[in-house]
C-alpha cells in the first residue's frame, strides 16, 4: 500500500518523460520521417496489402468486387490446394521448372565463368574491351524483342537455320513449337542473352587476384595454363561457389519473361511452369481463388529454398543475400 | 619469356574464337535490321544475306504511317521512361538517405520490412485485384507506382551514401541545416555518379517493360510500343498495328513490319547502351558491399 502510494507519482512522472522522450525523438527525426513516409506508404500499399490479399488462396471467390470481394468471400480451406496437387498439372509444373533449371545449371551456369577466363587470356586491353561490349549487348534488350529474333532466326520459312538444313537436304523444322527443340531454344536464347553480362562479376574476382602471383609464377617457370589452372580459378572459386547456391535458391524461378514470349499451346507440355499456368488460370481464365493458390505454393517453396542456399553459402565464409 | 608453340596456338585459337562469339552475338539482331529493309523476292532467294540488294522501306513506312498506333506509343514510352525513371530516382534516393542515417530510430525495422519483400510477396492475383480496386487499371500511372521503388536499388544506393564523408555532413548539421537540406543540397549532388547508375537501371527497365501494360492496360492508345511488337510477334496480323479508322497507302509484306518494329523498338536502347554499360558495370559491383 504505502509501496505504492510512493510508486505511483514516479511511475507517472517516468512514463510523461518516456512519451516526451518519444516526441522529442519523433520531432527531431521530422525531416527523415517526412521523406520515408510516401515510402512506407508505397510499401504498404503495393507490397504487404497484396500478402494479406493471399488469403483468397484459401477462399471461394466469385464476385467480381476487386479487392474487397476477397474479404467478404467464404472460407473453403485447402480446397484450391487439393485442386492443383490431384490435377494433372502439378507434376508436370514441377518437373518443367526443375528441368529447365537443371539445364541452366548444368550449360548456361559454367558459359560466362568459361567466357570470363577467354576474356581474360585475350591479348590487347582494346579487343578485351570490344568483345565485352559486344557481349553485353544481348543483356539490354527485352525478352519480346528476343523472342521476335528468334522467332526470325529460327522461322520455318525464310529462316537461315531452316535454310542452311535445306541446303544439306533436309525438311524444314519448326523448331519453336516442337517440344522436342524447345528447352534447347530455351537453354541457348537464356546463354546468347546473359552469357557477356553474367562475366562482370567473375571478371572483377579475377582483377582483383593478386599480380604479383602471377609475377612469382612466371619466374619460377610456369606456362599460361598452369597460371590459370592454379592461381586464376583457384582465385574464383569461391565467388563461383557463392553464385552456384544462390542459383540453386532460384531453381523454382519460371523465366516468365522468357518462356512466355516463346512458347504456344504445342509446347505447354515440356514449356508449362509455375508462372505462366498461374498467369493463363488466372487472368485470362479468370480463375483468381485457384491461380493464388497454385502461385501461393510456389512463392513458399521458393522463399524456404533461397533461405536454405543463404544459409549453406553463409556457412561457406560469404556474406550471404542478408 | 618466350610462349611456346602451344601457347600461340591457344591465343591464336582463343583471338578466333572470341571474334566468332561475338559474331554470334551480332548476327541475329544485324539479320533483322538488315533485312527489315530487304523485298520480299530478295529475302527468299538470300537466306543468309544481311545487306538488302534493294531498299524496300515500306515496313517503315507503313509504321510511321499516320493511322499508326506505334508513333503514340513510342511517346507513351518515351513519356513513361522519363516521368517514371524521375518518380523512382526521387523516392528511392530520399529512402535511401532515410536508411543511411545510423542514427535513425527506425532504421533497421525499415530495413527489414522492405528486405522481406524481395524474397516474398503477395503475388500476381492480388496484385491484380488490388490494381483493380485502386483504380489504376487503365491509367496511365499504372505503369509507374507499381514498380515506383526497387529494394535492391534502395540498398545500393543507402551503402553509397553511407560512404559520403561524414564531415561534411557533420558540419553542415552544426552550421544548422536541417535533414531536408542536408539530403537535396549536399548527398544529392555529391551521388551523382550513383544516382546515373540508379537511373540507368530504372530507365532501361521502363523502356523493356511489356508485361504491366499487358495485363493492366487494354486500351491501346495506353499501350507502349513492347506491347504492339508483342502483338504482332505472335499473330502476324497487321491490322493490329492501325487505327480501325485510318487509311493507309503502303501494304508491305509482313516481314517487313515486323522487323522494322523490332528494329524501331530496340534502336535507342542499342545507341545508349555503349555508353551506359560502364554505370551498370559499377552499379553491379557497388551492390557487392554491405551494411
Amino acid at each position: 500500500m504505502i509501496l505504492n502510494t510512493i510508486a505511483a507519482p514516479n511511475r507517472k512522472r517516468s512514463v510523461r518523460t518516456v512519451q516526451k522522450g518519444v516526441l522529442a525523438e519523433v520531432w527531431k527525426y521530422r525531416y527523415l520521417h517526412l521523406l520515408a513516409l510516401p515510402c512506407i506508404l508505397y510499401f504498404l500499399v503495393f507490397k504487404y496489402v497484396p500478402m494479406y490479399g493471399i488469403i483468397i488462396a484459401f477462399k471461394d471467390y466469385k464476385g467480381m468486387n476487386g479487392f474487397s470481394g476477397i474479404v467478404h468471400s467464404d472460407w473453403v480451406g485447402l480446397k484450391n490446394f487439393n485442386l492443383f496437387f490431384n490435377s494433372i498439372y502439378f507434376w508436370r509444373l514441377v518437373r518443367n521448372t526443375v528441368v529447365l533449371s537443371v539445364y541452366l545449371l548444368i550449360f548456361a551456369f559454367p558459359a560466362p565463368i568459361i567466357l570470363a577466363l577467354l576474356i581474360n587470356e585475350a591479348g590487347k586491353a582494346w579487343f578485351k574491351r570490344v568483345v565485352q561490349s559486344i557481349s553485353y549487348m544481348p543483356h539490354f534488350l527485352s525478352w519480346v524483342v528476343c523472342a521476335g529474333l528468334v522467332l526470325q532466326i529460327l522461322s520455318p520459312t525464310g529462316g537461315p537455320v531452316n535454310a542452311l538444313m535445306e541446303l544439306m537436304g533436309r525438311d524444314p523444322v519448326a523448331f519453336v513449337s516442337d517440344p522436342h527443340y524447345f528447352r534447347t531454344i530455351l537453354v541457348l536464347t537464356n546463354i546468347w542473352k546473359e552469357v557477356g553480362w553474367g562475366t562482370i562479376i567473375y571478371l572483377a574476382a579475377i582483377t582483383n587476384i593478386d599480380p604479383e602471383l602471377y609475377e612469382a609464377a612466371t619466374m619460377d617457370g610456369a606456362r599460361k595454363w598452369h597460371k590459370m589452372w592454379f592461381i586464376t580459378l583457384p582465385g574464383i572459386k569461391e565467388i563461383v561457389a557463392i553464385m552456384l547456391i544462390l542459383s540453386m535458391g532460384n531453381i523454382l524461378d519460371g523465366h516468365f519473361e522468357q518462356v512466355f514470349n516463346l512458347y504456344s499451346p504445342a509446347v505447354y507440355e515440356v514449356a508449362d511452369n509455375f508462372d505462366t499456368y498461374v498467369y493463363r488460370q488466372g487472368l485470362v481464365e479468370a480463375k483468381f481463388a485457384y491461380s493464388a493458390a497454385v502461385g501461393l505454393f510456389k512463392s513458399v517453396v521458393a522463399l524456404v529454398l533461397v533461405v536454405l542456399a543463404n544459409r549453406v553459402a553463409k556457412r561457406l565464409g560469404s556474406e550471404g543475400l542478408w | 619469356m618466350k610462349l611456346t608453340l602451344g601457347e600461340k596456338a591457344f591465343d591464336v585459337g582463343n583471338t578466333i574464337l572470341l571474334i566468332v562469339l561475338c559474331m554470334a552475338m551480332l548476327y541475329p539482331i544485324s539479320f533483322v535490321f538488315g533485312r527489315s529493309l530487304m523485298t520480299d523476292l530478295d529475302r527468299a532467294a538470300h537466306p543468309f544475306s544481311i545487306f538488302p540488294m534493294h531498299l524496300d522501306t515500306s515496313g517503315y513506312r507503313y509504321v510511321f504511317s499516320s493511322g499508326s498506333y506505334i508513333v503514340n506509343a513510342y511517346m507513351i514510352t518515351i513519356v513513361r521512361t522519363l516521368v517514371g525513371t524521375l518518380c523512382n530516382l526521387l523516392f528511392t534516393a530520399a529512402f535511401a538517405f532515410v536508411l543511411s542515417n545510423k542514427e535513425y530510430p527506425l532504421r533497421n525495422a525499415l530495413t527489414m520490412i522492405i528486405s522481406f519483400t524481395m524474397w516474398f510477396g503477395g503475388g500476381l492475383i492480388p496484385v491484380f485485384l488490388l490494381i483493380k480496386t485502386l483504380g489504376l487499371y487503365n491509367h496511365f500511372a499504372v505503369l509507374i507506382l507499381p514498380g515506383l521503388i526497387s529494394v535492391w536499388n534502395v540498398l545500393i544506393l543507402r551503402n553509397f551514401f553511407m560512404q559520403l564523408p561524414r564531415g561534411i555532413i557533420e558540419s553542415a548539421r552544426i552550421d544548422g541545416a536541417n535533414d531536408l537540406v542536408i539530403f537535396l543540397r549536399i548527398v544529392l549532388p555529391l551521388s551523382s555518379a550513383a544516382l546515373a547508375t540508379i537511373s540507368l537501371f530504372y530507365a532501361v527497365g521502363h523502356w523493356n517493360s511489356w508485361f504491366d501494360a499487358m495485363i493492366y492496360i487494354n486500351d491501346k492508345d495506353l499501350w507502349p510500343v513492347q506491347v504492339f511488337l508483342r502483338e504482332i510477334i505472335n499473330n502476324t496480323n497487321l491490322n493490329n498495328l492501325i487505327q480501325s479508322d485510318a487509311v493507309v497507302e503502303v501494304s508491305p509484306p509482313a516481314q517487313s513490319v515486323v522487323m522494322a518494329t523490332i528494329v524501331v523498338t530496340t534502336l535507342p536502347i542499342l545507341c545508349v547502351y555503349p555508353f551506359l554499360q560502364r554505370f551498370f558495370v559499377k552499379g553491379m559491383t557497388v551492390g557487392s558491399i554491405k551494411g
